[in-house]
C-alpha cells in the first residue's frame, strides 16, 4: 500500500494545498502510483481516491485525460520522439523511422524484450534541438537530445540510450 | 561574435548563475528584500504597470494592468505561473527555469508580494520532470536560506512556492483550465466572466502569469521602470525570448529587444535557411498562428505586438517557425491539425469535432484522395470553429489551417484527383504513390469517418 510504504512523501504533497483542497493532490499521488505499480491499474484508483476524497471513478477520468498517466502497463518504460512540426522540419519523421526500424517494432509497439514501448509524439518544448526523444519510466521523465544543434542526435545514438537504459536502468 | 548583454538570459553572461551563492553576488533577491521591506503592494503594481511590461505567453496583456484587477479585500489571494510551455515551437520557459533558476523564483515572489498571495504554485507539463526535481532543490534552499517562509526580512510577509506537474495537455496552458488542472480535475477551459483575478484558483482572486513574462520583474524592479522603457518599442518596451526554430541554420532562443526584424532573427542570427533555400512562410507563435509568407515585406517587419498584428499575425510566445521553399502546405496543415485534433478537451462541440474533420480531409488530402472541392470543404469546416468555443483552441486549429489555404492555395488543389495542373515538387508526405487518375466522384466522399492514424 502507497500509504504505508511512503506515508512522509503522501503527507508533504497533501500539505502542499489547502486542507479542505485534498483533490489538487490527485495528480502528484498519480505519479507515485505510477512509480511504484507501474502504470494505473484498478486497485491504484481506490488507493489514490482514499488518499485525496475522490471517488475511484472520478481518479479514473484523470487518467484517462491526461497522456502521462496510463491504464495499461507499458513494459518497464516507454520512448517518445517527438514528429511534431519543428521537429519534422529537421528531419525527425525520418529519425523516429529509423530508430523504430533499428529496435525492431512500429511506432506504438513494445520490443520483443519488453524493455520499450515505442511511440511518437506531439512538442516536448525541444524544437531548437530537434530530433529528440524523452523516456518515461519509474523514475520519472528524463530527456534525451543532443547538446550541440550542429550535430544533431543519430538514430544510432538513440539507440546506444535504449541499450544503457536496459543494462543499468537508467542513463547517464 | 561577443555576448550581448542580457536581461533575460543572464545565465549567459554570467556562470554559474543557477547557483544561489552567484546569483545572490549579482544582486539577486535585493529586489524582492526592496519591495517587502520598503515598498506596498500597490507601489509594486504601479511600477509594472508604468514599465509597460505585457504577457509574454502570447496574449501581450499588460502585466500590472492584470494585477491591479485582483477583486479587493478578498483573500487568500494566490499566485499561479503558467510553465506549461506546450505550444509547438516554443522552448524559452525551459531555459529559464533550467538555467536562470533564481531570476525566474525572484520575479514570482515578487508578484506574489504584489498580489498580496502568500502562496504561489508553478504549474508546469509533466514533461519538464526534471527541471521540476531541479527547481524543488532550488526552493529547499530558499527555505534554508530564509527568503521563503514565515516574517520574510522580519516584516509579517510570509510566502511559500510549490511546483505542480501537469501530465501531458496542452490545454492547460489556457489560464482557466491550468487552474481546474491545479485543483485535481479535468483540464478544461472556465467560462469566462468571471475572470482568474476574481474568481481564480479555488473561487479565490488569482494572479497567472507566465515564466518568461515573471523573470523580467526583478530587472524591472531593480533598474526602474523608466530603464526598462529604453529597451525595446514604445508599445512593446522590454526584451523578449525569441524562439527560433524549422529550416534555419542555427535554431534556438535569442533574446531582442521587442521591434527587430524577422530578416534580423532569421539570416543575421539563425544563418539563413540551410541550402540557401528562400523562406516561404513563417509561423510567428507556434502552431496556432497564422502562416505569413517569406516575402520582403514580412522579412523587414518588427517583431512587436503591433507591427506583426497589422500584416494579419500575431506574436503571441515568439515562436518563430521558418519554413522553406520545398514545404508542402496541405502537409504543414495537417501536422498543425493532427496536433489540435490530439489536444482538444472536448469540452466545446465545434472544436472537438471540427478538429475531427478538418484532420480527416487533411489526411485524405495528403494521400492525394481528395477532388478540388475539399479544398473548399476544409476551409468550410475551419471557418465553423472559430469563434465558437470557450477557449482559443478552436480558432487556434483554424488558423493555421486558413491562412495557408488562402496564401498557397496551389498547395492545396495540387494534391487533387481531379486537378488540371501538375504538382509542384513538395515535401513528399504522401503515405503511398497519388492513385493513377480516375474519374472524380460525383460528390466528395467527406461525410465517411476516417480511421485516425496510428502515432501521434
Amino acid at each position: 500500500m502507497l500509504v504505508d510504504k511512503y506515508a512522509s512523501q503522501i503527507a508533504a504533497i497533501l500539505a502542499r494545498y489547502p486542507t479542505d483542497q485534498k483533490r489538487s493532490a490527485v495528480m502528484p499521488l498519480l505519479y507515485l502510483a505510477q512509480s511504484e505499480y507501474g502504470y494505473i491499474a484498478p486497485a491504484a484508483l481506490v488507493e489514490v481516491g482514499d488518499l485525496c476524497d475522490l471517488s475511484p471513478t472520478e481518479v479514473a477520468s484523470i487518467v484517462g485525460f491526461y497522456t502521462l498517466f496510463s491504464d495499461a502497463s507499458f513494459g518497464k518504460r516507454r520512448m517518445q520522439i517527438c514528429t511534431d512540426l519543428p521537429c519534422a522540419l529537421r528531419g525527425a519523421e525520418a529519425f523516429a523511422a529509423e530508430v523504430c526500424q533499428k529496435a525492431g517494432v512500429k511506432p506504438g509497439e513494445i520490443t520483443k524484450d519488453g524493455e520499450f514501448l515505442v511511440e511518437t509524439v506531439m512538442c516536448l518544448a525541444g524544437c531548437d534541438h530537434a530530433p529528440m526523444f524523452q523516456v518515461q519510466d519509474a523514475n520519472g521523465i528524463h530527456y534525451h537530445e543532443s547538446p550541440s544543434i550542429d550535430q544533431p542526435l543519430t538514430a544510432d545514438q538513440a539507440l546506444a540510450i535504449m541499450d544503457e537504459y536496459k543494462r543499468t536502468g537508467k542513463s547517464s | 561574435m561577443a555576448e550581448p548583454e542580457y536581461i533575460l538570459l543572464r545565465h549567459r553572461n554570467i556562470p554559474d548563475l543557477h547557483k544561489l551563492d552567484v546569483y545572490r553576488q549579482n544582486g539577486g533577491y535585493e529586489a524582492f528584500k526592496k519591495v517587502v521591506t520598503s515598498m506596498t503592494p500597490q507601489q509594486v503594481i504601479d511600477e509594472i504597470k508604468a514599465s509597460g511590461l505585457r504577457g509574454r505567453g502570447g496574449a501581450g496583456f499588460p502585466t500590472g494592468l492584470k494585477w491591479s484587477f485582483l477583486t479587493k479585500g478578498v483573500y487568500p489571494r494566490y499566485l499561479t505561473v503558467n510553465s506549461d510551455e506546450s505550444e509547438p515551437g516554443t522552448f524559452k520557459d525551459r531555459e529559464l527555469m533550467e538555467k536562470n533558476p533564481h531570476q525566474f523564483l525572484e520575479g514570482v515572489m515578487i508578484t506574489a508580494y504584489a498580489a498580496e498571495a502568500n502562496v504561489a504554485y508553478n504549474y508546469m507539463r509533466g514533461e519538464f520532470w526534471d527541471i521540476a526535481v531541479g527547481l524543488d532543490q532550488v526552493l529547499a534552499e530558499l527555505r534554508q536560506a530564509g527568503l521563503l517562509g514565515q516574517n520574510l526580512f522580519g516584516t509579517s510577509y510570509s510566502l511559500d512556492i510549490h511546483n505542480h506537474l501537469g501530465a501531458g495537455a496542452y490545454i492547460c496552458g489556457e489560464e482557466s483550465a491550468l487552474l481546474e488542472s491545479i485543483e485535481g480535475k479535468l483540464g478544461q477551459p472556465r467560462l469566462k466572466p468571471p475572470f482568474p483575478a476574481d474568481k481564480g484558483l479555488y473561487q479565490k482572486p488569482t494572479v497567472v502569469n507566465n515564466t518568461e513574462t515573471l523573470t523580467n520583474v526583478p530587472m524591472i524592479i531593480a533598474r526602474g521602470a523608466a530603464w526598462y522603457k529604453t529597451v525595446g518599442t514604445e508599445k512593446s518596451p522590454g526584451p523578449k525570448i525569441f524562439c527560433l526554430s524549422g529550416n534555419v541554420v542555427r535554431p534556438g532562443n535569442y533574446e531582442l529587444p521587442l521591434g527587430a526584424t524577422f530578416r534580423h532573427l532569421i539570416y543575421d542570427l539563425g544563418g539563413g535557411v540551410p541550402g540557401g533555400k528562400k523562406v516561404k512562410a513563417i509561423m510567428t507563435a507556434g502552431a496556432s498562428s497564422s502562416v505569413l509568407t517569406g516575402s520582403d515585406e514580412i522579412l523587414d517587419t518588427p517583431m512587436d505586438y503591433e507591427s506583426i498584428a497589422a500584416k494579419g499575425g500575431a506574436l503571441g510566445s515568439a515562436s518563430i517557425i521558418v519554413l522553406d521553399e520545398t514545404v508542402d502546405m496541405a502537409w504543414l496543415a495537417l501536422k498543425t491539425s493532427r496536433f489540435f485534433k490530439h489536444e482538444s478537451c472536448g469540452k466545446c462541440t465545434p472544436c472537438r469535432e471540427g478538429t475531427y474533420w478538418m484532420q480527416s480531409l487533411l489526411e485524405r488530402m495528403n494521400k492525394n484522395e481528395t477532388v478540388l472541392a475539399d479544398v473548399d470543404l476544409l476551409q468550410n469546416v475551419a471557418t465553423s470553429i472559430g469563434g465558437k468555443c470557450l477557449c482559443p483552441l478552436g480558432d487556434f486549429a483554424a488558423t493555421p489551417v486558413l491562412t495557408s489555404i488562402k496564401q498557397f492555395r496551389a498547395d492545396f488543389d495540387a494534391h487533387a484527383k481531379d486537378k488540371k495542373a501538375a504538382a509542384p515538387a513538395g515535401r513528399p508526405a504522401a503515405a503511398r504513390p497519388a492513385p493513377a487518375a480516375r474519374a472524380a466522384p460525383a460528390k466528395p466522399a467527406a461525410n465517411k469517418p476516417q480511421p485516425t492514424p496510428a502515432g501521434d
